[in-house]
Formats: C-alpha cells, structure tokens, sequence
C-alpha cells in the first residue's frame, strides 16, 4: 500500500522552503514569526510540524498556501512559485468552516463549483469520498445535523474533491475529542493511501505526529525556527496498536526530551 | 396577531380531545381575545362614552358601517409601504454591499446614514412636502428614509460575519472576489439582512403614517386625521386596528420568505 509512495522510493522534490521568515508589523512593534527556515518534502510524503503555541507553525501553513507572503525567501511546490493562493493545494483548518446553508454533499461540491469542474463527475467523487469515511447515508444532512467529527470528515473530503497533490492541515483534529480523534486519524490515512498526495499536517500532539507521518518537524517558539527533523520509521497500513510498539514509545520520548529541553515542558513543583 | 405564533401544541394538550383543539389555536390569540372581552366589559359596564373609548362591537360596527371608505385608503397606505419598501430594499443592499467593499465609501457614507437617523421623520416630512407636493411621492421617499438603516446595518454587519478561514478557504479554492460575495458571504449574510427586514416592515408602516399625517388627502393616516378633528373616535380606532393588520400581515408574510430561503435553519439541532 502507502509503503511504495514512501519518501525513499520516489526521490522527487515537492516542497521546497529555503530560508524563509516571516515578521508582522503589530502595535507593539515588529514580531518575528518565523525565522530563517529550511525544508525539502518529497512527493507524497506524510510531514507533521509539531510545536507549541506560537510556534509559527500555522503562519508557516499560510504561506505555504499562499494565502500570506514571505518576508524573504522563497518557497515552491511542484515548479510554481508560492506568491499567492495556490489552488492546487488542499486545505482543512481547526474549524471545519462548513456552510450552513449547503448539505454535506453540497459542501464538498463547492470546491467543483468554484473550479467550474464537471459537475457529474465531481458528484461521483464526492459521493466516493463520502462512502470512504462512512458517511454516504449522511450527504444530505446539513452541518447543523452533524458531529463534530462528521464535519470535520466532510471538509477533509472537501478538500480532497479536486484530487489535490498536495493537502495542507492546520491542526484539522484539535477541537475534536480523543476517540473521534483516533478515528479520523486512520480515516485520514485511508484517504491518502488512495494517491500519492503529499500531506503537510500542522498539530501539537506528540502522539499525533508520530502515528500519521514519514517525518516529524519540530519548531520551536519566538522566533519559530525548526529545532529537529525526525524520521518515522514504522511501517504502513498504521493501526491503533502500533502506539504501545516500543519504537514508537521510544519517538514519543525522544519529542517529549526535545520540548523539555526548550522549555516547552517544565516538570518540577 | 395570531399569524405570528408559531403552531406548537403544548404538551398538556396532548391527552384530552377538547384541550387539543384548543391548543391548535394560538397562545396569542387566546390573550387578544381575553383583551378584547376585558374591553367590551368595561366599557360597557363603566358607561364609558364612544368619544373617549368606543367598545370592540362598536368599532366592528363602524367596519361594516364605514368599510367602503376605509378599505381604499387602507390600500393606499400599502400601497405606499409595499413600494416605499421595495425601493428602499433595492437601495439599501447594494449600499450595504458598497460600504462593504469599499472602505473609502465606508467613511463617506456610513456617518451620513448613521446621522440621518437620529433626525426625526416628522421634522423631514414638511420639507419633502413642499419639495414633492402632496401626491404619493414624499410618502414614498419617507418610508424608504425610515426603513434603508435597519436594512443597511444589518446587512453590513451580515455580509462581514464570513469568519476569516472562510474567506481563506474560498480563496485557496481559487476563488474569484464575486465568487466569494456570491457562494459564501452573501448566503452567510442572509439570517442578517432578513433580521434588517423584519425591522423595516414596522417601520415602513410607521413612515407612511407619519408622512400622512403631514399632508395627504388619502391614506389610512388621513383618515385618522379627519377623524380626530370631528372627534370621531371610534373611526379613529378602526383605521389603527387596519394599520397594525397591515403592519402584522407584511411582518408575517416576510417570516413565510424568510423560512423558505433559509430551509436549513429549521431543522433543530
């Protein structure tokens, strides 16, 4: 399955940040997002930047899909340089940011609406995609009649309607509880196995990180700079199990040293 | 009145058959009609004189007696209301839409408005009568002054209500500034605007009322005008109970458009 698209068998460069940062101008003066950042993601990589608070990590999100600019470097993904929204890309945020007048199937379908896609076609896929997280019984329903985690499933399959190559995700899981948490992150995963997408995925989970991705970045706050790249080696299809796998106990330690050893986590009382 | 209650049952009424029946009807039609019989008692009982209280019968009477007269100027007041409305609609939501976009218009226009409303309609209408003469058209123009700010307000505040990541995910979808207003800010405005609305309905009959009485020689404000000056209460009376018809009508018959353009605010969550 997903083992074949892994990042060591095809060697392509998808993402490239080279010596990126990022300052605002507020009313207390200048602030240093982020802070001279390097990253190269292969096609079809599973990449978690995991940080605290504050860490940039969300502004790092927004420029990657153009939606914000650098302040110097440069960034580009596929051959396209990264200087406004990039349409290409997928996108899911914290808060599904459903439409409340549209029901689920009518939600994804927007992405084909604003693309002027074929309209048949994209019914097909969204019904697909809505059947791949169970919940074909539920494309009528508007938001209001939906859980939290439904809706947040329904705006993953959003923004996977247009068969993206790339999927950014800024913390998509943290507003939802554990259980419906654990059950979107294999949903999520079933999702991606079906291409070769790759998958950018902001969060602050430790556990999080290391159960969905290739690789786990790790950023540091004030100015967000990247402290570590660690690598995941555990195999794909993941399952639930795999979080007691001494391998993954041992990562798990690994980020919790690096976050206490930045502060992050302060242990003594 | 009772048009405005909604048809719930209580739950009382659920066993006893009588009860049920008079359940269906509505709460506000019980208490008008307590009202109406308190009225009728003690005016009667208390030998209250029709030229300072007439009793309900003795307006009812004065419907039949009178009702080939009241009814065209009751028409002529809607008349007014309706069309005044109308305009006022078609100048108040693209002014909206305009203040919206446009900041520089924003700090022209949104000042102007804001203190256009805190001068009196009373104070306008000698003005707009000598500048429209007596016929329809200052009524017209009244009651678009006295209905453009609700409506503009509300619909201002509406179309600003697309939470930031909306308009981010409209954007990373590629979307185009009208498919934006279009597909997500103007359906996201829409429980507002019809909010501004159903404000502007009470006062679109106020407005017309208040430009009757001014100077007109038709309408259901100059008949109370007439009236009043041969002391002729309960004429009076009868043209109010026609005014707040029409006033309670319109108000209802926008609550009917506003449910069918927004179905999906009725389902309960």
């Amino acid at each position: 399955m997903d083992v074949t698209v892994a990042p060591e068998t095809t060697q392509e460069t998808h993402i490239s940040i080279s010596g990126v940062s990022k300052t605002f101008q507020t009313r207390n003066g200048t602030v240093q997002a982020l802070q001279n950042i390097d990253l190269n993601i292969q096609k079809g990589e599973f990449v978690s930047v995991l940080g605290p608070s504050g860490c940039g990590k969300s502004t790092l999100m927004m420029l990657l899909s153009g939606l914000d600019t650098v302040s110097t470097g440069r960034i580009t993904v596929g051959k396209k340089h990264i200087d406004k929204p990039n349409p290409d890309a997928g996108v899911v945020f914290q808060q599904d940011v459903l439409l409340e007048w549209r029901s689920a199937l009518q939600n994804i379908l927007i992405q084909a609406e604003i693309r002027k896609s074929d309209m048949g076609e994209a019914t097909e896929r969204a019904r697909q995609l809505l059947k791949m997280v169970s919940l074909q019984d539920f494309e009528n329903a508007y938001p209001k009649e939906l859980s939290g985690g439904m809706r947040q499933r329904v705006s993953i399959c959003r923004a996977l309607l247009h068969k993206p190559p790339l999927l950014l995700m800024d913390e998509p899981f943290g507003a939802l509880d554990a259980m419906t948490r654990d059950q979107l992150q294999i949903d999520l995963l079933r999702l991606c196995s079906e291409s070769d997408m790759t998958v950018f995925f902001i969060t602050h989970s430790i556990a999080e990180a290391i159960f969905l991705s290739d690789r786990v970045v790790v950023m540091s706050p004030r100015p967000g700079r990247i402290e570590k790249i660690i690598d995941i080696d555990l195999p794909r299809p993941r399952r639930l199990a795999m979080r007691e796998d001494p391998r993954f106990i041992e990562y798990t330690r690994e980020l919790t040293d690096i976050f206490k050893s930045l502060g992050v986590f302060r242990e003594e009382y | 009145m009772a048009v405005l209650a909604e048809p719930t049952a209580t739950p009382a009424a659920r066993g006893n058959p009588v009860l049920r029946i008079l359940g269906k009807v509505s709460p506000s039609a019980w208490s008008l009609l307590v009202i109406l019989v308190l009225w009728e008692l003690s005016v009667r009982i208390g030998n209250v004189p029709a030229y300072m209280l007439p009793a309900p019968s003795q307006i009812f009477q004065e419907f039949i007696d009178y009702g080939h007269r009241l009814l065209p100027n009751a028409g002529v007041t809607l008349f007014e209301v309706l069309l005044g409305f109308t305009l006022s609609v078609l100048i108040s939501i693209p002014l909206a839409v305009l203040i919206v976009y446009s900041r520089p218009i924003e700090r022209m226009i949104y000042p102007l408005i804001v203190s256009s409303q805190t001068v009196p309609m009373v104070a306008v209408a000698p003005l707009l009568l000598t500048w429209f003469g007596y016929g329809m058209t200052p009524k017209i123009v009244i009651v678009i002054l006295q209905t453009f700010f609700p409506i503009v307000v509300n619909t201002v505040m509406g179309l600003n209500s697309a939470s930031r990541e909306m308009i981010y995910l409209a954007k990373s979808m590629g979307a185009s500034n009208w498919q934006v207003f279009w597909k997500f800010r103007l359906p996201q405005a829409l429980p507002s605007i019809f909010a501004g609305l159903k404000l502007a309905t009470a006062m679109s009959v106020i407005g017309a009322i208040v430009a009757e009485f001014v100077g007109a020689n038709a309408g259901l404000g100059y008949v109370i005008l007439v009236a009043g000056a041969s002391f002729n209460i309960t004429r009076q009376f009868a043209a109010i109970i026609l005014i707040i018809l029409i006033g309670v009508v319109f108000f209802a018959v926008l609550e009917q458009v506003e449910k069918l353009a927004m179905p999906w605010r009725r389902i309960a969550r």
